[in-house]
C-alpha cells in the first residue's frame, strides 16, 4: 500500500493582488487531475465520521471513491441524492468543523479536503451535463401543495427534497430574486451568483414554483396560504434584520449595516454602477466592525471597490473571531488591517452629516461570558479616534418580524426566532414548520440546510399520514 | 414582469401608471407603498400607493421625474412591463374617526394623500384639504380631492391659481379659527412637511408626516431608510412611512436623503449621453 500523503492538494486561487481589485470568483478549483489526487488521499475507513459530521449525510466517501474511479456521472448522482445545492456548500460550508473535523486522517495530518472535492463535483456537472440529465421529478396527480415562505438555504432545501417525494410546492421570496443570503448577503468572489442561480433553477426544474416579489406578512399571511389549500407551510425566512449599537453617531452618511452595504454590492450589483443603478459609496478608509464572515465579506468588499485602507474592528482577540479561519487569511492576505481589542464608543461626524472618524475603546479580555469566549472589558482612559470615511456595522442579525408579527400562534423568543423543535422542525402551530436562522439565529448555509431536510422529512410524514 | 395598463401625464414630469398587480391590489390601503425596479439592471426604488382596483387588479402610481429611475420609468408606456411591483409596503395609515382632518398636500403628495383623505371621510371625520403647487400647471387633482373634502383650499407659490403663497398659511390661519382642528396629514417634499410640523407644534396638533427617505429592500432588511423620531432610529419602511412630524429629526432625514447626490448626477448624466446615442444611431 502505498504511503498515506499526509498533505492535501492545494487549490488553486486568484493571486491577493489581483484579486483585491476584481470581484471574481478567489479559489479556482480543482482540476480533474488534482480532484483525482486528492480523492485518492481518502482511505475508505469504515468509520465513515464525515459523514456523521455532514448535517445532511452526504455519503462523503462514496463520492470521493466516485472521483478517483473518474465515474463524475456518479459521483453527482451520489452528492445530489443528499444535497440540492452541491456547488454553493461546496465553497460555504464550514467544512473544518464538519465533515472534515471528523476525518480519520484529521488525528494524523490534513483532512481530505472534502469541501474542494464537493465544489469540483458541482462545478464538473454543471460544466459537463446538461439539466435535462437530471430528469425533472413531476407532483404525482393527487399531490399535496406546501409553501415554502423564503429561498435561502432552508427554503431551497425542503423545497427540492419535498418536489423529489412527488409533492406540489411553492416558495414566496420577498426580494426580485431567489437565494436569500446567497444572494444579497455572501460576495461574488467567495460564491458567484451564476453558481446560485443555476442551483436555484435546479430546484426550479424539479417542478417547484418561485414567486418572487413576494413578502409574506404583505401580500398574503401565512393563514390565508393555509385557507387557499396549502397543507403545510414551512418559514425559512432567515435573520435578515441588521442590528446596530445603538451609540451616538450611527445614522451619519457613510455609516452602513453589513445587509445594506452587502446588499448594494452584491444584490443590487453597485460595483457595476452606473451601469446598474443602485450606487454604493466608496470611502477610502473604511472601519468594518465586527469579526464574523459577514465583516470579512464586507471588508474584503470595500476593498474590492477601490478602497486605500480597510479595518476590521473587533472588541475581542483573534481567537474568538467567529468568522472561518480561511476567510480571516484571505482578508489578511489581501490587506485588510485588524484593529483587535477595540470597540467603537461613538462615531464623529462633520458638518454635512457625514462620518469622519470612528471614537473607540481598547478592550482587554476578562473572565469567559456566557458564550464560553472571554469577555472584553473596557480599558479606562483608552479612547483614541480612527480616521475613517466610511463605516460598516457586521453585528449580526435576528430574525425580521414580518412573518412572526403577522401569524397567530406562532411561538417567539426574545430576540424574535421562531420556537421549532430541533428534530422535525415543528413549530407549536398546526402545519407550520420552521427552520435556518428564522429558529437558530444567525448561523451557517449548511445548518440551515440541515434543519431544511429535517423539516421535509418530518412534512413529508405528516402529508402522507 | 408587471403590466402598466394605463399611462396619464397629469402635468408636466408627473405621472400616472396604473400597473397590473391584482395580489398587492387586494392587499393595498391607504399610507402604503410599493418598490419598484424598472427592469434588470434598474434600482429598487419605493412609491407611494396612489389608488388600488381590487376588483380590476390594479395599483396606480404617480410618480414625479426626481432622477434616473423616475426619468427611466417616465419613458414607458401603456403595455410595457415593470420587471418588479412588491407591496403593499409600510404600515397603512392610521384611520379613525378624529373629527376635523386637515389634510396637506404639496406637489405630488396629492397623490398619496387623497385615498387617505377618501378613508379619513369614510370614517366620519371633517376633511379640510389644502393643496400647494408651485404654479397652475404644476397642478393635478384637485377635483379628486375635492370630492373627498369638505373644504378645499388651493394655493400656488406664484398665484397663477388659488391662493398665492405656500401651504402653511391657510393652515396656521386654520388653527387659529374657531374651527376645532383635531389631526393634520402632510404629505409633499420634506422640506414642506417640515414646515408643517413646525406651524403646528405650538397649537399641540398631532401631525403626521410620511417620510420618504432612501431605501433599497423595503422590508426592514438593510436599514438605509433608518429615520429618528422622538429620538429613537426607526426604519420607515417598516415603522412608517408615517410619523408623528413633531418627533421627527428633519436634519438627519435631509442629509440622509443627500447621500448619493453626487451619484445620482453620475447616474443621470450617463444615462442621458445612452439616450442621445441611442438617437443618433436611429
Amino acid at each position: 500500500m502505498a504511503k498515506l500523503n499526509l498533505n492535501r492538494v492545494e487549490m488553486p486561487r486568484q493571486d491577493p493582488k489581483v484579486r483585491g481589485k476584481n470581484f471574481n470568483e478567489v479559489a479556482l478549483g480543482y482540476s480533474l487531475k488534482q480532484a483525482k489526487e486528492e480523492a485518492s488521499r481518502c482511505i475508505l475507513c469504515p468509520r465513515r465520521g464525515c459523514v456523521e459530521g455532514c448535517p445532511v449525510e452526504i455519503d462523503i466517501p462514496g463520492f470521493i471513491k466516485a472521483i478517483g474511479d473518474g465515474d463524475m456521472p456518479e459521483a453527482v448522482r451520489i452528492l445530489k441524492s443528499k444535497n440540492s445545492l452541491p456547488g454553493i456548500c461546496g465553497r460555504v460550508c464550514p467544512q473544518e468543523t464538519q465533515c472534515e473535523a471528523t476525518c480519520s486522517l484529521a488525528k494524523k495530518g490534513a483532512p481530505i479536503a472534502i469541501g474542494r472535492l464537493e465544489r469540483f463535483v458541482a462545478d464538473w456537472e454543471r460544466a459537463n451535463m446538461p439539466s435535462s440529465s437530471s430528469p425533472p421529478a413531476q407532483p404525482t396527480p393527487n399531490a399535496k401543495q406546501v409553501a415554502v415562505v423564503g429561498s435561502g438555504p432552508a427554503g431551497l432545501t425542503v423545497a427540492a427534497d419535498l418536489a423529489n417525494l412527488g409533492h406540489s410546492v411553492t416558495i414566496f421570496e420577498a426580494l426580485h430574486v431567489a437565494g436569500g443570503v446567497l444572494m444579497y448577503g455572501i460576495p461574488e468572489f467567495r460564491l458567484p451568483k451564476e453558481i446560485v442561480q443555476a442551483e436555484v433553477d435546479y430546484v426550479a426544474s424539479l417542478g417547484v414554483k418561485i414567486e418572487l416579489d413576494s413578502v409574506v406578512g404583505k401580500i398574503v399571511t401565512v393563514d390565508e396560504v393555509l385557507n387557499n389549500g396549502y397543507q403545510a407551510v414551512f418559514l425559512g425566512t432567515g435573520a435578515g434584520l441588521p442590528m446596530f449599537m445603538n451609540i451616538p453617531g450611527e445614522n451619519l452618511n457613510g455609516i452602513y449595516s453589513a445587509n445594506e452595504f452587502l446588499t448594494r454590492v452584491n444584490l443590487m450589483k453597485a460595483y457595476c454602477f452606473p451601469e446598474y443603478d443602485t450606487p454604493v459609496k466608496v470611502g477610502r478608509r473604511v472601519a468594518v466592525i465586527g469579526g464574523g464572515n459577514v465583516a470579512m465579506d464586507s471588508a474584503r468588499c470595500a476593498l474590492r471597490l477601490g478602497a486605500d485602507e480597510v479595518y476590521i474592528v473587533y472588541r475581542r482577540s483573534e481567537v474568538e473571531m467567529p468568522a472561518r479561519r480561511e476567510e480571516v487569511e484571505n482578508a489578511k492576505e489581501e490587506g485588510i488591517q485588524f484593529k483587535l481589542l477595540t470597540n467603537p464608543k461613538q462615531f464623529l461626524g462633520d458638518e454635512q452629516n457625514w462620518v469622519v472618524g470612528a471614537e473607540c475603546y481598547e478592550m482587554e479580555l476578562g473572565e469567559p461570558d456566557d458564550s464560553g469566549r472571554r469577555r472584553p472589558v473596557v480599558k479606562p482612559g483608552s479612547e483614541f479616534t480612527m480616521d475613517v470615511d466610511e463605516v460598516v456595522v457586521a453585528l449580526g442579525t435576528r430574525p425580521n418580524p414580518l412573518v412572526a408579527s403577522t401569524t397567530a400562534g406562532l411561538e417567539t423568543t426574545r430576540w424574535g426566532t421562531v420556537v421549532a423543535d430541533e428534530e422535525t422542525g415543528k413549530t407549536v402551530k398546526d402545519k407550520v414548520w420552521a427552520g435556518g436562522d428564522i429558529v437558530t439565529g444567525a448561523a451557517t448555509v449548511i445548518s440551515a440546510m440541515g434543519a431544511g431536510k429535517h423539516a421535509a422529512a418530518d412534512i413529508d410524514e405528516y402529508l402522507r399520514g | 414582469m408587471y403590466k402598466i395598463l394605463l399611462r396619464q401625464d397629469l402635468v408636466p414630469g408627473i405621472h400616472l401608471f396604473k400597473v397590473a398587480a391584482p395580489a398587492v391590489a387586494k392587499k393595498a390601503q391607504p399610507g402604503q407603498f410599493v418598490v419598484v425596479r424598472i427592469d434588470e439592471k434598474g434600482e429598487r426604488i419605493p412609491l407611494t400607493i396612489a389608488d388600488w382596483d381590487e376588483g380590476g387588479g390594479s395599483v396606480t402610481i404617480v410618480f414625479m421625474e426626481v432622477g434616473t429611475t423616475t426619468a427611466r420609468l417616465a419613458l414607458l408606456e401603456a403595455g410595457d412591463a415593470i420587471a418588479d411591483f412588491v407591496g403593499p409596503l409600510g404600515l397603512p395609515a392610521h384611520i379613525e374617526k378624529f373629527g376635523t382632518v386637515v389634510c396637506v398636500a404639496g406637489g405630488v403628495g396629492a397623490a398619496p394623500i387623497a385615498p387617505i383623505a377618501r378613508a379619513l371621510k369614510s370614517a366620519g371625520n371633517k376633511i379640510i384639504s389644502i393643496l400647494g403647487a408651485r404654479s397652475q400647471d404644476l397642478l393635478f387633482w384637485e377635483d379628486k380631492l375635492r370630492s373627498v373634502s369638505d373644504q378645499l383650499i388651493v394655493t400656488t407659490d406664484d398665484g397663477t391659481y388659488g391662493r398665492q403663497g405656500v401651504v402653511t398659511e391657510p393652515l396656521k390661519e386654520l388653527l387659529e379659527s374657531s374651527e376645532k382642528v383635531d389631526r393634520v396629514i402632510a404629505i409633499g417634499p420634506s422640506i414642506m412637511m417640515k414646515f408643517c410640523a413646525k406651524t403646528t407644534e405650538p397649537f399641540g396638533v398631532k401631525t403626521i408626516v410620511s417620510l420618504n427617505p432612501i431605501m433599497v429592500d423595503g422590508t426592514g432588511m438593510c436599514g438605509c431608510c433608518r429615520v429618528s423620531v422622538g429620538g429613537v432610529t426607526k426604519f420607515a419602511c417598516v415603522d412608517g412611512p408615517d410619523f408623528d412630524g413633531h418627533q421627527v429629526d428633519w436634519d438627519l432625514l435631509f442629509a440622509r436623503q443627500r447621500i448619493y447626490l453626487d451619484e445620482e448626477k453620475c447616474s443621470f448624466e450617463q444615462w442621458q449621453r445612452s439616450i442621445r446615442l441611442e438617437e443618433s444611431s436611429t
